[in-house]
Formats: C-alpha cells, structure tokens, sequence
C-alpha cells in the first residue's frame, strides 16, 4: 500500500544525511571475564522512541547503564550529539533515567522529587515552581503534589517517576523497564500514554524491556540483542515480518520453524524439502540460494490457513491432523501433526460462537500458506 | 499460638525478671531511704538526691562522663558511618575482608587489651592523658558497633536512589547528603545513642585512658564504692537508671512510630 506522497514518514535512518543523536562505535564492555556488550556498532536518532529487546543478561540494561554514565565501556566509544560521553560524569549528562523501581526519594514530596532535579540545574530558582506544575499536569498528578512517594498507588510512583526524569528537558530520556510493576491493563494504557508524552515533548526515548508486545507498541525502531550483540534493528513491522535470524523470529511472537533443503526455482522462489514423500514449500528469497542449502522456513500461525477440504489454488498446502487446540476468547491455535510427527501452528480469529466451530481434535483438516506468507532463513 | 496461662510459663517468667531486676530495684529503693546505714530502712526521703548536688566531686565527674560520651559518640557515628558506606558501597576491592573483618574485631575484643593498647599508644606518642584521651579511646571502640548498625541499613537501601541523585545532577558528595543520609538516618540515630551508652558507663578503658584530672562517673563510683557504698552512689545510680531507660525508651518509640506511621500511610494509599 503506498503512503499518500504529503504525508512525512518518520525514518531518520534512512536518510543518510540525517545525524545520529547518539553513536555507539564498537563499544565492548566486560565484567572480568564476562562481556556484556560485544563490539557494537549502533546509531539512534533524534525524537526516536528506540526500544532494546532481548532476554534478561543479554546486555540491555549495561547499554543503558553506560549512556546514563553508571558504567564505562572497556573499548569503543559512545558520542551523544557528536561529544564522547566517557569524560562526562552521570551528574553532568543531557541524559536522565527512569529507572526500574523507579528509585522515588522516600523522604521527599512528590513535588519534591519532581522539583530535585531543576534545583540541581541552572534553572532560576523562580521558574522551578512553573516547571513542576507543568510536569504535575502532564502526568496527571495536580492532586498528589504534596503526597509521599509511598502515599500513592503503583501506577501513580510510576507517573511521578516519569515526570521526574522529564524534569530538566533531556535530550535523552533512558526508560529502564519502566512498566515492569503494573499489571497487564495499566501497562497498556501507559504503554499509549508514554507514546503520548514522547511525541509531545519530543525527547528521544530509549526504553528497555523483555516484554516484546510492550517493544512493538511503543517503539519507532527496535533492536533485538542476544548476548550483547545486536541481532537486528529495525521497526517492528519488519522486525515482525522479515526477521533476519531463526533468534528473531523466535523471540518476536509464535512462529513456526521448519527445517529443509533449498533448491532455487528461479524468478526469486525457492522451493524446499522438508519432509519425504510431501510436497515441498513453495517460497520467496530475493537473492536466490545455492542448492542443498541447508535453510530454515518461518512462518507466523496466523498466516497459515486451516480447512476441512482440500482449498484450491494455495502455493502450499499441507495435510495433517488437529493435535490440540487453545482457545483464546478471540482467536484459536490449531496444533497440527503432519509428517513426520512436526507441528504446525495455525491461528484463527473467532469470528463465529465456538459451538459452531467445524474443526475438532483428531479430524484431518488442510493447512495452506501462500508463497509470499514465510520468510526462509539462512541461519 | 498457644496463650494458655500455665504455673510453669508464669514461675519461669517471675523468675527471670527477678534475676534481672531484683538488684536493681533494692538500689532503687535504698536511694530514698534517709538512714546512712544502706542496709537498713529507715524511713521515705529524697536528701541523699540534695547531697549529691552538693557533692562537687561527683558533679564534676558526672559533667565529664557526658562530655566524653557526647564528643566520643559524635566522632563515632561519623567514622563509623563512613567506613560502613565504604564496606557496602564500594564492591569489591583488594583487601576487602580483611578491612571489614579489622573495623569489627574491637567488638570481640577484651576491653582491658583495649585499654593498655590505648595506653601504650598515648605514652609512646606524648599525650597526656585527659579528657581528649577518652574521648579517643572512646571513639576508638564504640565506631565499630555504630559501623555494625548503619551498615545493616546500608545493606537494604536501594542503590537506584543513589543513581537516581547522581541521574539528577548530584555531586556524589551531595547525593549522599540530600538523599542516602536523610534514608539512613535513623540507623545513624541509633548508631549515636549506643555509642553514647557504651561510653556513658564504661569503666575499663577510661581507667586506662584517664588522667588525675579527669575522673569518669563510672570510674568515681568504682572508686568510692571500695571505701563502703554511700546513700549517695545509690541516688546517683539511680539517675542513672533512669536516664539510660529513658534513651532506650524514647530511642525506641521513635523507630516504633516511624515504622507505624509509614505502614499508615501505605494503607492510605492503598484506599486512595
């Protein structure tokens, strides 16, 4: 679908004049004899909302640390807006950090806390007050000024932490899995709420989270990391449609891994047997591939089509038996046995009441993808 | 639970409480009886509370006893919650063990090793000994038991706060001022008064530390007590007394209070 020509698509990284605000340049950090963050290369732009995403240890949180200042790179160096951080002390940094437990002054009023930063900077002391007031109001917080951090409910602490670390204007806002502690309703409406905030004071966010639907929602570009290596950076869409490894495609959602051998069949296809006596996959890989290339076929449960017949004019379809089948309340997942004992995920939305549903356990039904749906990985 | 009231749990309870007490309360109440014979009653009275204000010797050793614990307690709690935020603060570092195990070996240590190491140290270097000796000496073995204390807070205070200071333009020097000391304080409040009521009644090392002019209420009491226990020292004990239990009580009231009102405040903001 093509964007209409006068509306601006925000993707500074695709313009190659367009200056990075941060800059990573081989940066390696190690604890003793453990590297946390191996020889990486990375650049984030200005009014980005750039999320890292990956399991806990895979180096996240040292990323973050460092830009913050609480850690030093042990080779590399890291340039915001053109200026090598590692001389400046965290207490001199353009940076400020939301940090995980939120870390509110216990002792201190949330006006206080709010106001503790600003009286720490070169702001006049007679515009501090206003500044304080405009921050309550951008959280929502007019009522709870004089309250105590341990005086107001989780997702308040976590306003007021926000607002804090908003504060002095940074040029840079570190999120440091700033949902963690909410439930699963109010991570969501803080989840748009964030968005909200980042698009209206135009600070550039970089968020960390193992939480991959929080990633997806709120970020312009994400970086999936696994072992203090970047694995790939994009947007979530492609991040979601075009993983560049099996790690990803793991890692992002429900996937379903197949295993074959690739032989080329021209035109950008590629065809690949993964199983004797079946029909093989029917795929799309721009740059061809050698044959008997051993390759790895992904493709996402809810792009694979379930029926009880035989669908016609599909580039793949696969025979099996229903396995087991979750129910969700909104949508299903059919595990399917084909050959050789594999399964095989489809996902379908409940569009009609479950008593009418026509596909039951152990019934034969026919899984079908079209050639474009999969993406064939190399590695 | 089981609440049950039983002979056995009523006997063992009185016992205790008379093996601790008893002795202090006959001392209790001999301070008010108005015969000199101390084992005698003689009748209520509160002159041996008079004499003893008039009793220049003892009030003098009374006003040094505090000024030694004040100023010793002081220096403790600063030392002692400096070398507690370095054992906690600074991770790992060559000699670690080693420097936490040296800064709480003086807990375990005999005090009369104490106060002949004192000693020694101040002949050998030329001080004569005063006030400032005790004081020294003092702030030499109570620092250990207030770096125990604060550094038992240390242990569970959130280092994020910290970060979230220094995040926020703090010189460290200023995070640990306005944030970490503010958190802490109570363990430090604490710290003190232990450190003063080890000095107050501490007897062994001041002897070692004291010179001719500076005699400790601990040390006058000792000494008179050999030439037979006057009414007096029992009013003076008894003063005593109640000054440490009122610290005690009052030290403990306030940190009963601060738990209570944050719990308080927690439910408030549950409701809200």
């Amino acid at each position: 679908m093509a964007q209409p020509a006068n509306r601006p698509v925000f993707a500074p990284w695709t313009d190659p004049n367009e200056k990075p605000l941060i800059q990573f340049k081989n940066v390696t950090k190690k604890f003793g004899e453990f590297t946390a963050i191996d020889d990486m290369t990375l650049n984030i732009y200005r009014k980005e909302f750039f999320a890292l995403l990956g399991p806990s240890g895979c180096g996240k949180t040292t990323l973050m640390r460092m830009l913050a200042g609480f850690e030093t790179p042990t080779k590399g160096t890291i340039l915001l807006d053109g200026v090598d951080l590692a001389p400046i002390p965290p207490n001199k940094r353009a940076t400020n950090m939301m940090f995980q437990s939120y870390a509110l002054f216990p002792h201190l009023s949330v006006w206080d806390n709010i106001a503790f930063g600003l009286k720490r900077s070169d702001m006049p002391k007679e515009k501090i007050p206003a500044r304080v007031e405009e921050m309550l109001r951008l959280v929502r917080l007019e009522k709870f000024a004089k309250r105590k951090p341990h005086q107001i409910s989780g997702g308040q602490r976590q306003r007021v932490a926000l607002a804090r670390s908003l504060a002095k204007a940074p040029k840079l806002l570190l999120l440091d899995e700033p949902l963690g502690a909410l439930d699963k309703k109010l991570r969501q409406d803080t989840q748009f709420e964030l968005m909200d905030i980042q698009e209206k004071t135009g600070t550039t966010f970089v968020i960390v989270t193992h939480d991959q639907e929080e990633a997806m929602t709120v970020a312009s570009r994400v970086a999936v990391m696994d072992h203090g290596k970047m694995i790939q950076v994009d947007t979530p869409d492609r991040i979601y449609e075009t993983p560049n490894s099996v790690y990803v495609a793991d890692f992002i959602g429900d996937v379903n891994i197949i295993e074959g051998t690739a032989s080329a069949k021209g035109d950008g296809k590629v065809s690949i047997a993964w199983a004797e006596g079946q029909p093989e996959i029917s795929a799309t890989l721009a740059n061809g591939v050698a044959l008997g290339t051993k390759v790895h076929f992904a493709i996402r449960p809810e792009k694979v089509a379930i029926s009880s017949d035989r669908p016609e004019g599909k580039a793949n379809v696969i025979e099996g038996t229903v396995h087991d089948i979750a129910y969700l309340g909104n949508i299903s997942t059919y595990k399917v046995e084909v050959a050789g004992g594999r399964m095989i995920k489809a996902q379908v939305a409940n569009d009609r009441r479950i008593a009418r549903r026509d596909i039951s356990w152990d019934d034969k039904v026919w899984l079908s993808f079209t050639d474009t749906a999969g993406v064939v990985l190399l590695n | 639970m089981n609440r049950k009231f039983t002979w056995f749990n009523a006997t063992s309870l009185t016992l205790g409480f008379v093996f601790l007490y008893l002795p202090m309360i006959i001392l209790v109440i001999f301070s008010f009886n108005s015969s000199k014979l101390v084992t005698v009653w003689a009748g209520f009275s509160t002159k041996w509370y008079g004499e003893l204000l008039q009793n220049d010797a003892f009030l003098n050793a009374a006003w040094v006893t505090l000024k030694v614990a004040v100023l010793s307690s002081t220096l403790a709690t600063i030392l002692g919650t400096l070398a507690a935020y370095v054992m906690v603060r600074a991770g790992r570092f060559r000699g670690r063990t080693l420097f936490s195990g040296m800064i709480y070996a003086p807990l375990v240590m005999p005090e009369v090793i104490t106060g002949l190491a004192m000693l020694l140290l101040f002949i050998a270097i030329g001080l004569d000994r005063g006030v400032t000796t005790i004081v020294l000496a003092h702030t030499t073995f109570t620092m250990c038991y207030v770096s125990v204390v604060v550094s038992s807070r240390l242990v569970t205070f959130d280092q994020s706060l910290e970060e979230a200071a220094l995040d926020l333009g703090c010189t460290p020097f200023d995070a640990f001022k306005s944030v970490t000391l503010p958190i802490i304080a109570p363990a430090v409040i604490s710290g003190w008064l232990l450190a003063f009521t080890l000095s107050l009644d501490d007897l062994v090392i001041a002897s070692f530390a004291a010179g001719p002019s500076s005699t400790t209420l601990p040390m006058k009491i000792f000494s008179s007590v050999r030439l037979g226990v006057s009414p007096e020292i029992n009013a003076l004990s008894t003063l005593m007394i109640s000054i440490v239990t009122v610290g005690v009580i009052t030290a403990s009231l306030i940190s009963k209070r601060s738990i209570a009102k944050q719990r308080a405040d927690e439910q408030a903001a549950v409701r809200t």
